[in-house]
């Protein structure tokens, strides 16, 4: 592979290969060969998160969010999932030239709006303006930094064989929505996206429950994706349930035509998380307390044959392998 | 080797079906299929509509099974 | 209880009902007499689905699925997909393709590698959006990449007819369309692997009928059953096959009567003969197949690709060690081949087997716990 493509884009295998072989590589430090949704450091006797995202979306403003509250929430929770209370953020802006105020001013407001609801505050940031042409309307990159309470020590090394997975709601509808939203597709759903902030789950979750080994939130490569990063290099493998997962109908309803599995289709408000067995009922009555996670599920189980592998019980009864999205999710007829 | 799904005819302009499955709609070419009517299932293929759903012979088939299921299931529980 | 229909349906869903699918697996082992019976499925999306719902783990051990000739990503020659890297290399023309195509590799290139040095490449859902295309750019020609079987022809043969009313004059179509009966019968002639009966690809079938296979039940002595592509549709085919091998019958039934009539879509025939005519066309691993292909018809020139822009093909150059031509005719399975998940994986895909969304590779691959790693 010599030229990027956009499948390198797309949180998949090239992706990740890419960020093994080159950032890894030449970057080498702990905090980052952990690549976790955030770096987790140590300074002056507290632990700190610590993440970067950048937003790239087309349309700015679809059903359910735009890319303001995009980027918010997309920071918020990978320093939220890692544990952290999230506390302050930055806003870097690259508009093309050309682009309307009144909609920049409608994405900041919505920024700010979603930083309120949040609980962060967004405290520097840059803009650059580039030449019509060379940017789709415009990109933004938020940084932030949350504080980790000093008894949290969320680790994939915790994880036991028996152990639950569960997902706090229904899947897929982000990407749905985009795809609805979206003209080249032809298609009109009412679902909307479901970006939202997951800190007041998360925090709750880890000051309730003992047992709550790692935390995730699916985003690009779906569900399907983050069950195989939990996995990937580990001693145990992940059983879920087809028939547990929960999946609007207007989702599927998308995807058959298409050629998609929702089980590849990002989320931005959704929670996965691995918990002892004991405390499953306990997380789902946490979980169903936020109207965000009021659909959440037990949806799977660790197990430790086979290992470095994700399982999906088919609803017929038998085990396949469930893979994590290799390139690009295209449209296909056959 | 050709993706095609069912989906139901929520409106007809010209040879541009709307159609529906499950919430999502799409719409299909009817240029194959030119006397179908609101109300009716279409097999959609790459944005055409090629063929009819019959739906009677549908549930029938469903029908069958689901009476074979019952009578697994009856004689399991005797 | 009996099914009542509800606005709630469908007409997925209950055929993936897991009362259902049991119901018939049932009755699959009722009928079950041990024999060791190899059915093929022609259908690229069979496998999928078979593979999808994990199907095969759940048949009796002496019931053996092979995966056909049936992708269309699959089954095209590498010098065809040569040809549409070239015409997309042009700086005047933009290329409109299914997604499917993107990533299957030529000689010495792919569509996606191509788009991502700068060609103007589109991916449609519906050939029609290539129209959108071409009345949009004027001053470009748009070039669709036809791929497909009996199924899909005939929307390119509206969209030819369409672009014919609209009289667009930088719109054209690279066909490489191909037709069943004639491959069927190549792969039997072959004899090189033992088919007890075959799987029939409801989708195409919904376009030809069912008569299409009549030669092979009575030529060959070979069942074959219509089938829908839902998991009950698949294990309710799977018994159908199995009564015939039982009572030694070989006969053409019709399990898919949802999609299927027996005398086929008329109008999408009609279309598809007015504007395509049969011509001799390679199959990527299975070699030149008389009558297997369509081309575009004399009436409908001014759209042939081939008609209207001179393409120089590099010297095709296939990958050594990649028995994909094997596996489609079911003689081998991915597990047989070395390159398989060593060097061939869907990033790094050799062969169209591998790439393809229904092809055998990619589909092993995706879903065999035991074939990787």
């Amino acid at each position: 592979m010599d030229k990027i493509l956009k499948a390198h884009g797309s949180g998949g295998k090239y992706t990740h290969d890419l960020i093994k072989n080159l950032f890894v590589k030449h970057f080498c430090n702990d905090p980052l060969s952990e690549l976790q949704d955030s770096a987790i450091l140590n300074f002056s006797g507290n632990k700190f998160a610590f993440t970067t995202d950048s937003h790239v979306i087309r349309p700015l403003f679809f059903p359910g969010g735009d890319i303001g509250k995009l980027a918010v929430c997309g920071t918020v929770n990978d320093l939220a999932v890692c544990g952290a209370k999230p506390l302050w953020l930055s806003c870097g802006m690259i508009i093309e030239e050309g682009f309307e105020i009144a909609n920049l001013e409608k994405i900041v407001i919505s920024m700010q709006k979603a930083a309120e609801e949040s609980g962060v505050i967004i405290v520097t940031g840059d803009t650059k303006v580039v030449e019509s042409g060379s940017a789709d309307g415009l990109y933004i990159n938020t940084s932030g930094v949350g504080v980790i309470p000093d008894n949290v020590e969320l680790s994939l090394k915790n994880v036991q064989p028996g152990d639950s997975i569960i997902i706090s709601g229904n899947i897929g509808e982000h990407a749905s929505a985009i795809i609805s939203a979206r003209e080249e597709f032809n298609i009109e759903t009412e679902l909307e996206s479901d970006c939202a902030s997951l800190n007041s789950l998360t925090e709750l979750l880890i000051k309730k429950i003992d047992t709550i080994r790692i935390m995730r939130d699916p985003t690009r490569g779906g569900l399907a994706t983050t069950l195989n990063e939990f996995v990937e290099n580990q001693k145990f493998g992940i059983r879920v349930f087809e028939e547990n997962i929960p999946i609007r109908n207007e989702v599927i309803g998308l995807c058959e035509p298409l050629g998609f599995d929702p089980l590849y289709l990002a989320n931005e408000g959704k929670l996965l998380c691995i918990v002892g067995q004991d405390d499953a009922n306990k997380v789902l009555q946490i979980l169903r307390s936020f109207s965000i996670g009021k659909n959440a599920c037990i949806i799977g189980e660790v197990i430790d044959n086979p290992n470095g592998r994700v399982l999906l019980k088919t609803r017929i009864g038998s085990d396949r392998v469930l893979d994590m999205l290799t390139g690009e999710m295209l449209p296909r007829i056959c | 080797m050709c993706l095609a799904i069912p989906m139901k005819i929520i409106k007809i302009e010209d040879n541009l079906a709307t159609a529906e499955i499950s919430g999502a709609k799409y719409k299909a070419n009817i240029d194959l299929v030119p006397d179908v009517k609101i109300g009716e299932y279409i097999i959609v293929h790459a944005g055409f509509a090629i063929e009819k759903l019959d739906e009677e012979s549908a549930m029938e088939t469903l029908r069958i099974w689901q009476d074979v299921a019952d009578f697994h299931d009856n004689r399991e529980k005797r | 209880m009996t099914i009542e229909k509800s606005d709630s349906m469908n007409y997925i869903e209950e055929y993936r009902d897991s009362k259902i699918t049991r119901a018939i697996l049932q009755e699959i082992f009722r009928h079950n007499k041990f024999i060791n019976t190899n059915y093929m499925e022609i259908c690229g999306g069979h496998t999928v689905a078979i593979f999808k719902h994990g199907l095969r783990d759940t048949l009796p051990a002496n019931i053996k699925l092979l995966s056909g000739p049936g992708c269309p990503v699959c089954v095209t020659d590498i010098s065809f997909i040569d040809e549409a890297i070239e015409l997309a290399k042009k700086k005047n023309v933009i290329i409109a393709t299914f997604g499917d195509m993107l990533r299957v590799p030529g000689s010495y290139s792919s569509l996606m590698k191509e788009k991502s040095t700068g060609a103007d490449i589109r991916i449609c859902y519906s050939a029609m959006d290539s129209l959108k295309i071409a009345e949009n750019n004027p001053d470009k020609e748009v070039v669709f990449i036809g791929v497909g079987f009996e199924t899909t022809a005939p929307a390119i043969g509206v969209t030819i007819k369409t672009a014919k009313q609209k009289r667009l004059q930088n719109f054209s179509v690279l066909s490489s369309h191909k037709t069943m009966p004639n491959a069927i019968r190549a792969l039997l002639d072959a004899d090189e692997v033992a088919i007890n009966g075959f799987i029939c690809p409801g989708h195409v079938s919904a376009i030809t009928g069912t008569t299409m296979y009549d030669f092979v039940a009575k030529e060959y002595n070979i069942p074959c059953v219509i089938s829908g592509f839902e998991p009950s549709d698949i294990l309710e085919t799977i018994l159908m096959l199995m009564k015939q091998t039982n009572t030694g019958e070989a006969k053409v039934e019709n399990q898919y009567t949802r999609g299927v009539k027996k005398e086929g879509n008329l109008k999408a025939l009609e279309i598809l003969n007015d504007v395509f005519v049969p011509i001799d066309i390679k199959w990527r691993g299975i070699g030149l197949i008389p009558s297997s292909g369509l081309g575009i018809s004399r009436r409908y020139s001014e759209f042939d690709t081939r008609k209207k822009i001179k393409i120089d093909l590099p010297l095709p150059k296939e990958i050594s060690g990649c028995i994909c031509g094997e596996i489609m005719r079911g003689v081998k399975t991915p597990k047989d081949c070395t390159l398989f998940a060593k060097v061939c994986n869907p990033e790094n895909p050799q062969g169209a087997c591998m790439v393809s969304a229904e092809g055998s590779c990619g589909t092993y691959y995706r879903y065999m716990p035991d074939m990787k790693k």
